[in-house]
Parts: structure tokens; sequence; C-alpha cells
């Protein structure tokens, strides 16, 4: 598949009065037309700043430290802030967490949906921008668009609010579409129509979808293919279908763990990842998982891991799948030992 | 199911009813926040409750601790009924149960530490009577919890997430209650977090034969803790029973939509599942709509339904559904 974006060895920083928190520390991923990729990690994993340093939102104390990011060919990095204003929303656009706190709370719907086709296209009238926005507003099936045109974010439940934020990222029609956590502050019930309505934009426009979540359920209905991040690195990447059936990460085995299945005996615990997720202005020099992880050994704490390619499109960064690796203990070297 | 000694249920809420005045536009209107909802909680069992936000589950929960006062209803809890007790009486009664609160950043006190956070409790009741015996006992439940001696001195900004949510755990349980209220426990928490929290709660269940009334919205985690599951909508209970059978036979509609939106972590299944889900928004809770509250969402609803609401019926071995597709093609 053709990559859009190509992400090699970011790095990203933030200078804090506590130090430099390293929220990104190497990462190489690429997303290919079309295709809907999911980022999952816990907070504080660096899934988030990732995708914030594609579109350079780190704010004055962020900055990328080095790496590159190429989209459709063109280094994103080197750009000024006036050539991002250009990138952001008509070749990449995103949709935040809370659509109750990113709307304006003072202009109407319409206006903001407009605004966004405005400052791509300062030539469109204002009857050609209200017609546009009505055509995006039957995209994202908001019921009686021509009413809700001129509704203020207040009068939407959570689930219209999404919808408007969606539909503003399409407007210019982006090739890559960042979702970070969009229907985490949302119900179940929700949740769900927000997902079948991405699902079918996506079979309309054919854009690519990064997906950021914690949420492998979501996940697993949404994605084909899966970044596990976990102290600003990834830690495993794999096909949808290898994430739940075959992970090769400690941190990957523990996630799907930690979750209840439909069929969990009730009489026995879970299994939980014990410990907390590592501080990132002091990140630990080995593997980030280590001092969480059950199968940890000497070098794990020493020096971060290299990655292992398991299979076309599987790769997890484990001392384990090293080839000296001891088979004792070793989760990922049981069928070699018997064979 | 007449036993000599038959357990009598530690909490028993009957026609719980809590509206809420809107002040704002004039006129008499009132918020339905729970209406007419009822249930009971046995000994060391725990009931789940959940629901889309805005069902009434936290206002349900806040009621019955009487942090608002009922409407309308009963409150039994251990055989008093409490719905009617003022402050001072309630006093006692406040000792037998204790509130675990959803979003431990914003539950505790940022200017006490953990140990007077934990020993407030104790000092609001007049359990300790020397500065050594609270501290004894505030140690005690920091390492029940999991947490360490020297936390104590320690302030809410310097933990994590989850190590703050053992903290409102110590909080709560150090009372020694019966019936521990846990509303959304577990849902500000990480993934790899929330499995801690949950294995905690349930091994102080085990320990202590606490009762928990458990409310939040990941619907696959209330399964795993629930002896008992409670849907409700709009402020009403639609349906209740054994938590295992409403997973495997949801009868409402509603529960049925709700069931089948969520995400399911298997790629296998969640491709191919055939989701119902549900349409539309949930109906303002001021005006909520007439007969049974869920026919403007419903696919089956019918002219009955708009007309006439449904009572909470036993369709057989203590399932309770309030639908009225579902009782009368059953009778």
């Amino acid at each position: 598949m053709e990559p859009i974006l190509d992400v090699r060895d970011l790095h990203t920083s933030f200078l804090t009065s506590n130090g430099e928190v390293k929220a990104v520390r190497g990462v190489s991923f690429q997303v290919g037309k079309g295709e809907t990729i999911g980022i999952v990690g816990e907070s504080g994993s660096g899934k988030s700043v990732t995708s914030l340093s594609i579109l350079k939102l780190l704010g004055s104390t962020g900055c990328i430290k080095s790496g590159s990011i190429c989209l459709n060919g063109e280094e994103l990095t080197k750009k000024s802030s006036r050539e991002m204003q250009k990138i952001r929303g008509e070749k990449v656009s995103m949709i935040f967490q809370d659509p109750m706190t990113s709307l304006n709370p003072l202009l109407t719907v319409g206006d903001q949906v407009g605004e966004m086709l405005w400052a791509h296209n300062k030539k469109l009238s204002k009857k050609e921008r209200d017609e546009k926005v009505l055509e995006l507003f039957r995209m994202v099936r908001i019921p009686e668009p021509e009413k809700r045109l001129k509704s203020f974010p207040h009068e939407f439940s959570g689930g219209m609010r999404q919808r408007v934020m969606i539909a503003m990222a399409l407007a210019c029609r982006p090739e890559l579409l960042i979702a970070d956590e969009p229907t985490t502050a949302l119900d179940v019930s929700i949740q769900d129509q927000i997902l079948k309505l991405m699902r079918q934009l996506q079979q309309e426009i054919g854009m690519s979808i990064m997906f950021i979540t914690h949420d492998l359920g979501v996940v697993a209905e949404l994605c084909s293919r899966v970044l596990v991040m976990y102290g600003g690195l990834i830690m495993e990447e794999a096909s949808i279908f290898d994430i739940f059936e075959n992970p090769k990460h400690p941190y990957t085995m523990g996630l799907i763990a930690s979750i209840p299945d439909l069929n969990q005996d009730k009489n026995t615990l879970l299994k939980p990842i014990p410990g907390s997720p590592p501080d990132m202005i002091h990140p630990p020099k080995g593997c980030p998982f280590a001092p969480r992880c059950p199968y940890a050994c000497r070098i794990c704490q020493e020096e971060i891991p290299p990655y292992v390619q398991l299979d076309e499109g599987h790769r997890s960064m484990c001392w384990l799948l090293a080839p000296d690796a001891p088979a004792q203990d070793n989760p990922f070297k049981q069928g070699k030992e018997d064979a | 199911m007449d036993r000599a000694f038959p357990d009598r249920p530690l909490l028993q809420v009957q026609g719980l009813t809590k509206h809420f005045p809107v002040r704002s536009g004039g006129g008499n209107k009132v918020v339905h926040a729970v209406d007419q909802v009822s249930f009971s909680i046995p000994k060391g069992k725990t009931l789940g409750l959940v629901g889309e936000s805005g069902c009434g589950k936290s206002t349900c929960a806040r009621t019955i601790i009487r942090i608002y006062d009922p409407t309308a209803g009963k409150i039994i809890l251990d055989g008093q009924d409490i719905s009617s007790l003022n402050q001072k009486e309630l006093m006692p009664y406040r000792k037998k149960m204790q509130m675990i609160f959803q979003d431990p950043y914003a539950s505790l006190n940022a200017r006490m530490t953990v140990h007077d956070i934990i020993a407030e409790p104790l000092r609001a009741h007049h359990i300790c009577h020397s500065k050594a015996e609270e501290r004894d006992m505030v140690n005690e439940m920091l390492s029940q919890v999991g947490l360490n001696q020297e936390h104590a001195g320690r302030y809410a900004h310097e933990f994590s997430g989850g190590q703050r949510q053992r903290v409102g755990i110590a909080r709560a349980l150090i009372l020694k209650p019966e019936l521990v209220i846990c509303d959304e426990p577990i849902s500000a928490l990480d993934v790899s977090i929330q499995a801690q929290i949950i294995n905690l709660l349930r091994q102080f269940q085990e320990n202590l034969g606490l009762s928990y009334l458990f409310i939040a919205h990941d619907l696959s985690m209330v399964r795993y803790v629930s002896d008992e599951v409670g849907v409700m909508y709009l402020g009403q209970l639609v349906e209740i029973c054994d938590a295992n059978e409403i997973y495997s036979h949801p009868l409402h509609p509603y529960t049925k939509g709700l069931l089948s939106s969520i995400p399911v972590p298997n790629p296998r299944m969640a491709q191919t599942k055939e989701s119902v889900g549900l349409e539309g928004d949930l109906p303002s809770p001021i005006a909520p709509p007439s007969g049974c509250r869920f026919h403007t969402r419903c696919p089956y609803a019918t002219k009955k339904c708009a007309e006439c609401t449904p009572e909470l019926k036993d369709v057989g071995g203590g399932h309770y559904v309030a639908c009225h597709q579902v009782t009368d093609s059953s009778v």
C-alpha cells in the first residue's frame, strides 16, 4: 500500500519547569492510503503528542527535536507556521476528544463550519458557503440540517456536537483524518453511532484515518492495523488480528488480559498490570515497560530493545524476542522449545 | 424462597423519586431525574446500575446516601427507613454506607494530606480516642489498599490516578461500612489500572462481606463485578435481573440496543457482528415522553406504548422488565 504519511524516528519534547518531558522518543510508522490505523496506549504514552506533532500543534513549550514527518512526499517538520496553516484542515485535519469544549459557544455551528471553508477558500460567497455546510451536515447525518445551521453548540447533544466537529474536519476533504479519542466523552450508544458514521464516511471519501484511543474494543471495530504505544515508544505494531490473537509484547498481552471478556469467570480475579506508568521526565534507561513487566531481565532495565520483525507488518520491541534470549519463562519461545 | 431465616436485604429502595425544580425561565417545571425506582441489595452482593449519561443513575446513588433528599419513596437500610431522617439522626447510618466517587482528581481535597483525608471520617464520627490510635487505623487502611505508610504525609497531587482512587477507597472503607456506593469508580482510570482497582474492590467484598451499588457505563466491567444488573432509562428502571441473564437474554429493546453498541474487544466478532444500536439521543428529562419513555427511540413501539406506562413485571426467574411488547406476549 502506498503510504500517505511516513513518520521516521520522531522525537518530541516539552520543556517544563521540572525539566524536559520526553513525550515521544523515536517513533516510526506509516499510514497507507485509505487505511484506518489505531494507536492505543495509556495516558502519557505519547499517542496524542505523536498526532499533535504531525499537525505541529505543540504550543510554545513543545518542540520536535528530531525525525521526519512526510505527508505525500512533503516534509512537514521544515514547514513554517504559515505553510502549516494551509496544510491543517486541507490535507490533515483532526477531531478532538471533547466536543463540548472544542466548539465556540458564541457562534452558530453553521458559521463555525463555514469558517473552515472560508479559511481555505476566501473567494466563496456566504451563500455558497452555507450550501456547502448544508451538504456537509447531510453527509454527517445531522437531522433537519437547514434548521440546525443556525443553532448554537449548547443546543446540541454530545453526539451531535461530535458530528459537527467531523463535518468541520471533513470540510476540505483531507487526505488524513486524525481522531484523538473522539468517542471517549460519549455514551456507548452514541459512540456506536459515531463509529458507524466514521466507517461510512471513510468508504464514501476514502481518506486515511489515524484513530487514537485507549479502548481496545473500539480499535477492534474500526482499525485494520494497530500501534501499541508505551512510554513514548511503539512497543508493538501488528494487524488487528495479530494484536488480539498473537500478541508478541508483554505489555500488549497485559492490556488484553486486563479487560474482562464476555465469558469471564466471575470467581477469578482479573489480571491487572501491576505498578503505574513511568515518569517521562526521567524515563527508565531501558525498556519503559520493564518495571511493570513480569518477564523483565537485567538487560531490559539497561538497554532499550531493538525491533524484531516477526511477520509482514508485525514488529515488536522486546528482549524476549531476541535470538539469544533464554527460553526459560519466555512466553514467546515455548513453541520452539517443544519442537 | 421461604427459609427459616430469610435473608433480609441490606438495602431496600421502594418507589424512589427525585425531582429537581428548574428555576430559570419561570413556570413550575421539574427535571424527572429518578422516577419510581425500586430494588434491593442483599448482604455481600453487588447490584450494577447502567444507562446512558442523564438516565439518573448517579442521582439515584446520591439520593440513597442522602446527599439529596428524596421527593418520594423509601430507602430502607438494614431495616430502618432513612428517607425522612434529618442530618443528625442520619449520622449512625452514614457510618454504614459510604461512597467512592468517579473522579479521583476532584474528589480529594488538594490541601489535605492523605492521612487527613482518610482520617476525616474517623474524626467526624469521633471514633478514635487518641492520635496514635488514629494513626494506626489510617496506616492499617493504607496497607490494605496497597499504599505505604510513608504515603500518609503526602498530598493528593503527588499521586497517579490509580493511587488517588486507592486513597478514595481507603477513605470510604475506614469506617467499616456495610454498603459502598461506587459511582463510576474506574471510568477516569487507564485500562491497565482499572483491573487493579476492580480486584481491590472484589477482595474487600470477599473479606468484609461488603455490598456494592456499582454504577458504571463500562458494561463489560459491570457484568464482571455484579450479581444483579439494573438498566435505567430517563429516570426509570426498565429491566433488572441476574447479571449473566441480562447479558445473555436481554428482553427490553433498550437493553438490547445498549448491549449491542458495546465495542467487542475481539476483531473477528466485531467486524461481523450485527449491531442493532440505538438511534437518536436521550429526550429531555424535563418533559419525558408519555407512556413508555423509550417509545420515541424504540423500533417496536406501538400506540399502546405512547399512551400507557408499562410496569416492571416479573417474566419468570426474577427477570423484571418494563415493556408492553415483552410482558403482553409472555402472558
